[in-house]
């Protein structure tokens, strides 16, 4: 467990802000992750007071506040429908309810884990993030940048339309994932792969639909290129090599589930 | 720091640390049943309930829950022994120790959901291990138990 | 009977699932001490200098003890009856550490705060040495675990700590090379099972204080109070009379509390400081620091004839006790003798071993205690000559299992006088649908369905060893006080014992108040470990309540005034045989004998078994293997015990499913994972994964029970056995499903996929 001196409930982002300015303090979120820290840090910050645990749904995103647990996510209806359970799919495994009713979206994504499975599924939606200072960026944009003071306020999905699916392998059902894949098909634009604990942090793949190919080649070669065309490394869950295989078995699997859930989609 | 709240429905105000734990908090107020069973956030022994949703003690500042309602099996007494009879049925309570934070889960589960699948169950459970039943007496527990409310808890 | 055989509810249930503060760290007294230890972060170190002064200033900090503080006289923290086959080489604090994790410095102060402070504070210098960290190359290793001249041993166990060895043997009948050489199938295969965490719910703790006598009082969370006392004694180098140990509710042991791993350090601060103190392990601390599994490696030669009939059988076992030889030299043989006598009409069997120390932790005492990790490999070998012989496996222990009244050459000639393992796999092919299933299933989507099954024994308390006394008084109103030293761990022993208490003195369960235990009144009890306690426990309770109704007798016939011999008790009272209508009450007789009374209505007995009658079980596993993924989901499991007579079938379900639930997760995940300087990773139920609910399928269990003449009501063991089949059985179900064998645990998704598997 970590230590701090002062805990300050957030009036405003503003006031957050500047405490979090301080190399010393600390913005906490669900918790999970840095309570098994043993830092010592001047203030921790919480963000609970500013009604950032809504996810709210416009015509075209969903907007979801740093605070919303990763349950909120698994049981909500809009995002069900709309992600085709991928949403839902991508945390269900996360060890426990109760440990889904701490963690919260903004905490994920903050922390940018390898092993997180809602920042794999989030890039494959095209998710983007607001921060509080350097305001609205893709989320791809933001897991590559280096670590700052800043804060993640929301996450907004955007309703394009997507046909996703989301897999992971996992040596025990509640266990950290070995592999996981997220893959997202927007018609007439083209495919996006986001590919996660590697064990690295996920990393993203775009592929464009090609009509001169028939769907299933287009699956296969996209297949190939991410297996191909992604670092894997080593550790306690698998080797790179396995993660490697099994990136071309789940990319396949999550391609197949997109298709056979849409008839349009059907090979010619 | 000060905290003000309802714990097991009385209003309670405090003086704690910043980094006290909710868990370690509790246990100084003798809700005993709240245990520790890893650092991790693995087990669920630790399991309360904050503004009626199952949260793991061990992952809480005691901080956050000021002006906000906490449950643990000490303020559920009367439904801890009507579920917890069921248990014992089967003689799967064990050795005990997973018990609290398993039937607060248990409990809240049944507010969320009123009739549970079999699989809906097994997820919603997922997060409290047990080392000593193998899991299938609790199920055998809840089962019956969810058999009982259905026939209007006659008997 | 009323209550043995009937699903009676656990005595204690309620408390436990209403949340009442029972166990050790709910009732330790608030001002207790906090003690924690300092721990190496060497494999092997010797300590060159360590410094205390600046932590010493923490405010709050009240004690900190060095290796230079402690008694300098080795023991073992293996809870075993004296002496004990466990090699003393344990100080409480060592200037040498053994295994990253080994306790360097105690510190104990007024809060956590301060004594992690201390901790932080405390400056150790080590000369690091190279650790032996292959227990492949620990036997004659030049570099030496236990260099030290004051390293004993009190029994013969084939130790020598000047070449790593904790203990050596051999057991043999016939000349197994010669039938081998006869043999037209011969099996010869290596096997591997590593440690695994018992990973109890509730961590290793105790708390501890003087007494107004000026007593050390320990309280803790252990399955061998007695044992705990004598230890402590050796320990902290006083008089056994000067400690009481007592044990409150324990949440969970499987044998991880068979071991003193933490109460010897509250002790000592209590004993020192003469203040309250308090120690409870954090997880990471049970993970790193405690008493797992022993890793082994075994060799099994198998020869059989042409008809499958096995004529012999060879085993080899190598075992990895750690850094200190707890459980090391007796965990060993239970690999052979529990392993080779379920095919008891073989013509030769030998069984050899080695145990060796390296520079990892401690292994100890898991349920199961050998046996489990033996009948990995020697069922695993028989399913491969099952496979060599394309017969089906159920068959070929159909031709070869041990049977009623078989005579067990390999279990020290101990005679099968109950058994019905066939009786175990007839039903267990039944209830599981074997015939239809085996060996595999094509789903055609890319998975397949692939059986497995095995066969296991244990035993009923360790013979001509074990000690069970138990006593029982009657009360006020002719209630009665069963007092035990035996130690529930949340099994329910409590409850078994009082269900035979309650038959054999014709009375109700309610009528029964169970006090244990405490070893200042208990009656002496070797401990709950074994698989003792029903078997062994419950025959003394027979023994005690044949005693305590003779003298109920007696004072009912003095009463009544006729002689012993013409009156009888059948529960509810005395009366006179010859005339009925003379009668007194057991309230009445109870009541009276608190007056002016000469004949304390108070029995205690005690006893031991030259025999240790093994339980028989059958395990069927149907596994579905993802081939892509290598996933494998455990769909069903089908258990068959025979434990003799089922005290109470709710209990012994439950340790049936539990036991399982252990065993698939050793098959198929938890591990005990080192890195190249023997650092433990597995140090968190993050990193050691126990199954949950989602990962276990379908469990269905069933009784089949002989009848064991030498037991309570005809029951034996039941809580150690269980964890036998689980890990034979999958591995074999894979190999059916997959056409890949693995020698080797955990048998992970990965190694499905990318291991040849031949």
């Amino acid at each position: 467990m970590f230590h701090a001196k002062n805990y300050v409930l957030a009036q405003s982002l503003d006031e957050a802000w500047e405490l979090n300015q301080k190399r010393t303090n600390k913005i906490v979120g669900g918790m999970a992750w840095m309570k098994m820290g043993k830092q010592n840090y001047q203030t921790v910050i919480d963000l609970s007071a500013l009604h950032l645990d809504q996810i709210q749904e416009t015509e075209d995103a969903f907007s979801l506040g740093c605070m919303v647990t990763l349950h909120q996510m698994e049981i909500h209806p809009g995002l069900e429908t709309c992600f085709q359970g991928a949403v839902r799919e991508s945390v269900r495994h996360i060890v426990g309810v109760q440990f889904r009713n701490c963690a919260t979206v903004g905490g994920s994504l903050f922390g940018r884990f390898g092993f997180s499975d809602v920042l794999t599924c989030f890039l494959a939606l095209g998710a983007e993030v607001e921060l509080y200072r350097a305001g609205r960026m893709s989320l791809e944009r933001f897991a590559s940048m280096p670590y700052d003071n800043d804060i993640l306020v929301r996450v907004l999905l955007p309703k394009n339309g997507l046909r996703v699916a989301y897999q992971s392998m996992r040596n025990t059902a509640t266990d950290f994932p070995v592999l996981a894949v997220a893959v997202s098909l927007e018609p007439g634009k083209g495919w996006l792969a986001a590919v996660g604990a590697r064990p690295g942090k996920a990393v993203c793949h775009p592929w464009p639909q090609d009509p001169s190919q028939p769907l299933s080649q287009q699956m296969e070669d996209f297949a190939t290129h991410v297996q191909s065309h992604t670092a894997f490394g080593t550790n306690m869950r698998g080797s790179a090599e396995y993660r490697r295989h099994l990136c071309g078995v789940l990319m396949r699997r999550a391609m197949e589930k997109i298709k056979s859930a849409d008839p349009t989609l059907a090979d010619c | 720091m000060t905290i003000k709240f309802w714990l097991n429905g009385k209003l309670t105000e405090d003086t704690i640390a910043a980094d006290t734990l909710l868990l370690d908090y509790l246990r100084t107020k003798r809700c005993y049943s709240v245990k520790r069973g890893c650092e991790t956030a693995n087990c669920g022994l630790c399991t309360v309930l904050l503004e009626e949703k199952p949260v793991l003690s061990c992952s809480t500042l005691a901080a956050r829950v000021n002006g906000k309602h906490v449950t643990t099996l000490e303020g559920l007494q009367a439904e801890a022994e009507e579920f917890g009879a069921f248990l014992a049925d089967q003689g799967a309570e064990q050795c005990g120790f997973c018990n609290p934070g398993f039937i607060m889960n248990v409990l809240a589960m049944m507010r969320e959901r009123k009739d549970p699948t079999e699989e809906e169950i097994r997820e919603y459970l997922a997060g409290n291990l047990c080392r000593c039943s193998g899991f299938v007496g609790q199920e055998r527990a809840i089962q019956a138990y969810l058999t009982w409310k259905r026939e209007g808890e006659s008997v | 009977m009323k209550y043995v055989n009937a699903p009676v509810r656990k005595k204690d249930a309620m408390a436990l699932v209403t949340g009442q503060p029972v166990y050790t760290d709910d009732l330790a007294p608030a001002d207790c001490l906090i003690v924690k230890v300092l721990r190496s972060p060497h494999a092997h170190a010797l300590i060159r200098e360590i410094r205390t002064d600046a932590a010493q200033k923490v405010p709050g900090v009240a004690c900190i003890f060095t290796w230079q503080d402690v008694p300098n006289k080795r023991f073992t923290y293996a809870g075993q009856t004296y002496p004990e086959p466990s090699p003393y080489d344990r100080l409480i604090l060592d200037r040498r550490v053994r295994y990253v994790g080994d306790p360097v410095a105690i510190v104990a102060g007024e809060d956590e705060v301060c004594v992690d402070r201390a901790l932080k504070l405390i400056k150790v210098t080590y000369d690091v040495l190279e650790p032996v960290l292959d227990f492949r190359k620990a036997k004659d290793n030049p570099i030496l675990v236990h260099p030290e001249d004051d390293w004993k041993t009190l029994c013969q166990v084939g130790a020598d700590n000047r070449r790593n060895l904790c203990a050596s043997g051999k057991d043999a009948k016939g000349d197994v090379d010669a039938v081998l050489a006869e043999c037209p199938y011969v099996v010869e295969e290596t096997y591997h099972t590593k440690a695994n965490q018992q990973a109890m719910m509730e961590t290793f703790r105790a708390f501890s204080y003087k007494d107004v006598y000026g007593r050390l009082n320990v309280v803790a969370s252990t399955q061998i109070t007695f044992h705990v006392r004598r230890i402590l004694s050796h320990a902290l180098d006083i008089p056994k009379s000067k400690i009481r140990v007592v044990k409150p509710r324990i949440g969970g042991g499987f044998g991880a509390k068979q071991t003193s791993v933490a109460e010897v350090f509250p002790a000592f601060v209590t004993w020192k400081t003469g203040k309250p103190a308090k120690m409870v392990f954090t997880r990471e601390e049970s993970q790193i620091a405690s008493s797992p599994r022993h890793e082994m490696e075994i060799t099994v030669r198998l020869g059989a004839d042409q008809g499958g009939r096995i004529r012999a059988i060879d085993v080899h076992t190598l075992s990895n006790t750690g850094a200190y030889g707890e459980h090391g030299p007796t965990t060993v043989g239970l690999s052979g003798h529990k392993s080779i006598p379920l095919y008891s009409r073989a013509d030769a069997f030998r069984f050899t071993y080695d145990v060796v120390y390296t520079n990892v932790m401690s292994a100890g005492a898991y349920r199961g205690y050998g046996a489990t990790q033996g009948i990995f490999a020697v069922e695993s070998a028989v399913n491969e000559l099952a496979a060599r012989m394309h017969m089906d496996p159920a068959h070929l222990r159909q031709i070869n299992m041990t049977r009623e009244g078989d005579v067990m050459p390999a279990y020290y000639g101990e005679t099968a006088n109950s058994c019905h393992l066939e009786g175990c796999l007839t039903k267990a092919k039944e209830m599981f649908g074997w015939e239809e299933k085996f060996p595999s299933k094509d789903m055609g989507n890319g998975k397949v369905r692939g059986v497995g099954m095995a066969l296991a024994m244990q035993g009923s308390s360790i013979s001509n060893v074990d000690t069970a006394s138990v006593s029982i008084k009657v009360n006020d109103d002719g209630f009665y006080s069963l007092m035990i030293g035996a130690s529930d761990m949340g099994t329910g022993c409590d409850t078994i014992l009082a269900q035979m208490v309650a038959d054999c003195m014709d009375c109700d369960m309610e009528n029964i108040a169970v006090y244990g235990v405490d070893t200042d009144t208990s009656p002496y009890d070797s401990g709950s470990y074994a698989s003792s306690t029903t078997y062994l426990t419950g025959m003394a309770v027979v023994k005690t309540c044949e005693t305590l109704r003779t003298r109920i007798v007696k004072e009912g016939a003095k009463i009544l005034k006729c002689a012993p011999e013409e009156a009888e008790f059948d529960g509810k009272g005395v009366h006179c045989l010859a005339d009925p209508s003379r009668f007194v009450t057991l309230k009445d007789l109870a009541n009276e004998a608190m007056c002016a009374n000469d004949n304390a209505l108070f029995a205690t007995e005690s006893h031991y078994s030259p025999v240790s009658p093994p339980p028989f079980m059958v395990g069927m596993a149907e596994v579905e293997v993802d081939l892509e993924t290598g996933k494998t989901e455990l769909l069903d499991y089908v258990a068959v015990v025979d434990c003799g007579t089922v005290v109470n079938p709710n209990l012994a379900r439950v340790q049936t499913e539990g036991g399982l639930v252990q065993g698939i997760g050793m098959a198929l995940y938890e591990d005990v994972v080192y890195s190249s300087q023997g650092k433990d990773y597995s140090n968190s139920f993050m990193q050691y994964k126990l199954p949950t609910r989602l990962d276990i399928g379908t469990i269905r269990v069933a009784f089949d029970s002989s009848y064991e003449p030498t037991g309570p009501f005809g029951a034996k063991s039941i809580g150690e056995i269980v964890i036998n089949t689980p890990s034979p059985a999958i591995a074999d179900a894979i190999y059916h499903a997959t056409g890949k064998r693995f020698r080797s645990l955990p048998i992970t998704p990965e190694r499905i996929v990318m291991e040849e598997g031949r």
